[in-house]
């Protein structure tokens, strides 16, 4: 009879390929997803010690992070260090014989989405990728964690990571939401809760009927901010929403395959009395829309609030909040629904998939955005946009005044033309507000799609709630 | 990789707490398909002002401190993007050494692998050192990675904890994938046995 383990402690023994006396391990990996922004020199790095790719068919190439998102760009890309950078991807990923999606094919988009829509992400597995959201895939229950150059190198090379095993942390969130609140605000509020250093040198279980209650797309929307909390990884343990969601795409098992997959799927679950090192626990009915107010992901209010005061913090944030309050130009007490906005931008590998444009188009039928706001939809994957024009979301978007771009990362990081300009404030899906984040100097409030949206169309932050009570 | 084992140096003091790997290395600079040249980028948007001109008040862009080979940063560093260019660029600085109370995981373990040590301690162990950097060349601070220690200029010593397996591996400045490429009897071997248990992985 073993210990009872944890969701985690499972996937983490079945993929341990040898175990160091110090408990240093060798951990295999099974899906490794590349972008062309933190592959380049790793793949020069393999050229240069005479290396190949050991498994490229676990290996999945997409352009995102550096791609314009207007069209015209499957043949020219005007930026010469964005052009070189999706070039070389190109290169490497026909060279070592990789699974490639490029900006020409339909299915290519943000990686995170790519990866669970094509069925490269499965249950039980370890994922990795050169980028932090790689948390993403957790909501799969997947092992999955971003990781620097080196370790994509490492990867590329041995199809294995050095790796310590991290620690247990389980996040509950018990109950039902109440109207009006999302994933978003769910994983905010979560973030809110512990700080952007709480999950740090923890694996994050997220439970509980909230969770449980929520779609894959909430999910990985969850699971996608364990990092802006710390942790490198997020979990989510497999169900039958789980197994709808892979059944059938590309890359999931089949026939008789599919029945013995989902044997093991099932087991992969905590076990009762299984122990976490850290444990959270929050009351789904206390969640509400929340939006952030300074340059750090756990800086998070309900809608209802108003901007804090820097010295009701302690320690060293009562510098930053300062700071933060005087980079987003707000004073303290200033209700957040008078905050004015210039921007809208609705995307991003954490809120680009078909719910959240369909939580936005919701808000926004029948209604425009205010008088001199601009406002972006970016769906997160070329596929995610084919199905929002089949349903009809792109027109309402088109019609409420949205620019309905092409499949990219974009506005999340402005490594391509989609940046804030100075002063600029925008209300973004996205998942950091970092100083300069979405463009010099630009100002950031992180919200869920429904509260974007409704910020679109006053001009400024927006109770959703109140907005959807008024009739159109 | 150049292998680290005692440094003395010059700290330059950063106490806000959560300093992002954006903040440490903004995207415009990701473009790159090089790991070279990054240091000159390092701290962009607080070093320069937007026709590229130094910000004097920036601690890198003070005298004393434009040699600096060791960070003493506030809470949480090296948070947010994966991007090993923030490790890079610091490097490419000069930057051998970050003492914080506490670091990102992922910068953390980018560190490691470009000759950078990481060094976490106390609060109370941080604060002695931030006076020792607010007072630049006059209180040089030496770590020394073998003795797991931080010395401080009035001679008090600070005792860290590091990974062994890491150490070594900074230590000796070993390429770690040259050292996996040796189990490779062990890769070879789970594969067959994963491709037993879970053949539609």
């Amino acid at each position: 009879m073993t210990a009872p383990r944890t969701l985690y402690d499972k996937i983490w023994d079945d993929h341990v390929v040898h175990r160091d006396e110090d408990g240093t391990c060798l951990l295999y990996i099974d899906r490794h997803l590349v972008h062309e922004v933190t592959s380049p020199q790793a793949f020069e790095g393999l050229r240069m010690a005479g290396r190949k790719v050991r498994s490229p068919e676990r290996t999945i190439a997409v352009p995102d992070h550096n791609v314009p998102t207007t069209a015209g760009r499957d043949k020219h890309i005007d930026n010469d260090e964005s052009r070189l950078q999706v070039e070389v991807l190109d290169r490497n990923a026909r060279e070592f014989g990789l699974n490639y999606y490029p900006v020409s094919d339909v299915r290519q988009g943000i990686v995170h989405i790519v990866g669970p829509e094509q069925g490269w992400t499965l249950p039980g597995m370890t994922v990795v990728c050169g980028d932090s959201h790689t948390a993403t895939h957790g909501a799969f229950g997947a092992l999955a964690h971003g990781i620097g150059t080196s370790e994509v190198e490492h990867v590329l090379a041995t199809q294995t990571l050095i790796q310590k095993k991290s620690k247990n942390m389980k996040v509950e969130v018990t109950g039902r939401l109440p109207a009006g609140v999302t994933a978003k605000d769910i994983t905010l509020s979560i973030i809110g809760r512990t700080g952007t250093a709480g999950g740090t040198g923890h694996v994050i279980e997220y439970c509980g009927e909230a969770i449980r209650s929520l779609s894959m797309e909430g999910r990985m929307t969850v699971c996608n901010m364990a990092i802006e909390g710390g942790a490198r990884a997020g979990l989510i343990a497999p169900d039958e929403t789980t197994f709808d969601y892979v059944r059938g795409r590309p890359h999931a098992p089949k026939g008789a395959m599919w029945e013995a997959a989902l044997d093991y799927w099932r087991t992969l679950r905590t076990d009762e009395g299984a122990h976490f090192d850290k444990v959270v626990t929050l009351d789904a009915a206390e969640i509400a829309p929340v939006v952030t107010w300074g340059t750090s992901p756990e800086d998070v209010l309900p809608i209802t609030g108003v901007v804090p005061d820097p010295e009701s913090f302690a320690g060293g944030k009562v510098a930053a909040a300062r700071r933060s309050l005087d980079y987003m130009g707000l004073t303290p007490g200033t209700k957040l629904t008078d905050i004015a906005i210039d921007a809208v931008f609705i995307g991003s590998c954490t809120n680009g998939r078909i719910e959240d444009l369909r939580a936005a188009a919701a808000v926004l039928k029948g209604r425009r955005l205010a008088p001199g706001v601009r406002g972006m939809v970016v769906p997160g994957s070329g596929l995610v946009r084919l199905q929002a024009e089949e349903e009809g979301l792109a027109q309402i978007f088109v019609d409420a005044g949205f620019e309905w771009r092409l499949a990219g990362c974009s506005m999340c990081l402005g490594m391509n033309p989609d940046q804030l300009a100075p002063g600029e404030r925008c209300a973004a899906t996205s998942n950091r507000n970092f100083e300069g984040r979405q463009g010099y100097r630009g100002r950031t409030h992180l919200m869920s799609p429904a509260m974007a949206a409704a910020a679109g169309v006053t001009g400024r932050l927006t109770d959703v709630r109140e907005l959807m009570a008024e009739t159109v | 990789m150049t292998p680290f084992t005692t440094l003395t140096g010059i700290a330059a003091p950063m106490p806000l707490v959560n300093i992002d790997t954006d903040m440490i290395i903004p995207k415009q600079y990701l473009k790159t398909i090089q790991r070279t040249g990054l240091g000159r980028a390092l701290f962009d948007e607080l070093r320069y002002d937007r026709n590229g001109n130094e910000i004097p008040d920036f601690v890198l862009n003070m005298p004393q401190y434009r040699n600096a080979q060791i960070i003493v940063a506030g809470d949480n560093f090296g948070c947010g993007s994966s991007r090993e260019h923030a490790a890079w660029a610091l490097l490419d600085f000069g930057i051998r050494c970050v003492i914080s109370t506490s670091f990102a995981d992922i910068f953390y373990g980018n560190c490691f692998k470009n000759g950078i040590l990481p060094v976490v301690l106390p609060q109370a162990a941080v604060d002695h050192l931030m006076e020792d950097a607010r007072r630049g060349a006059n209180a040089r601070i030496t770590v020394d990675l073998a003795a797991q220690s931080v010395t401080a200029s009035d001679g008090t010593a600070f005792a860290f904890e590091i990974d062994p397996f890491r150490k070594h591996c900074l230590l000796n400045g070993l390429d770690d994938i040259g050292l996996t490429m040796q189990k490779a009897a062990a890769i070879d071997a789970f594969e067959a046995r994963a491709a037993a248990a879970r053949p539609w992985v």
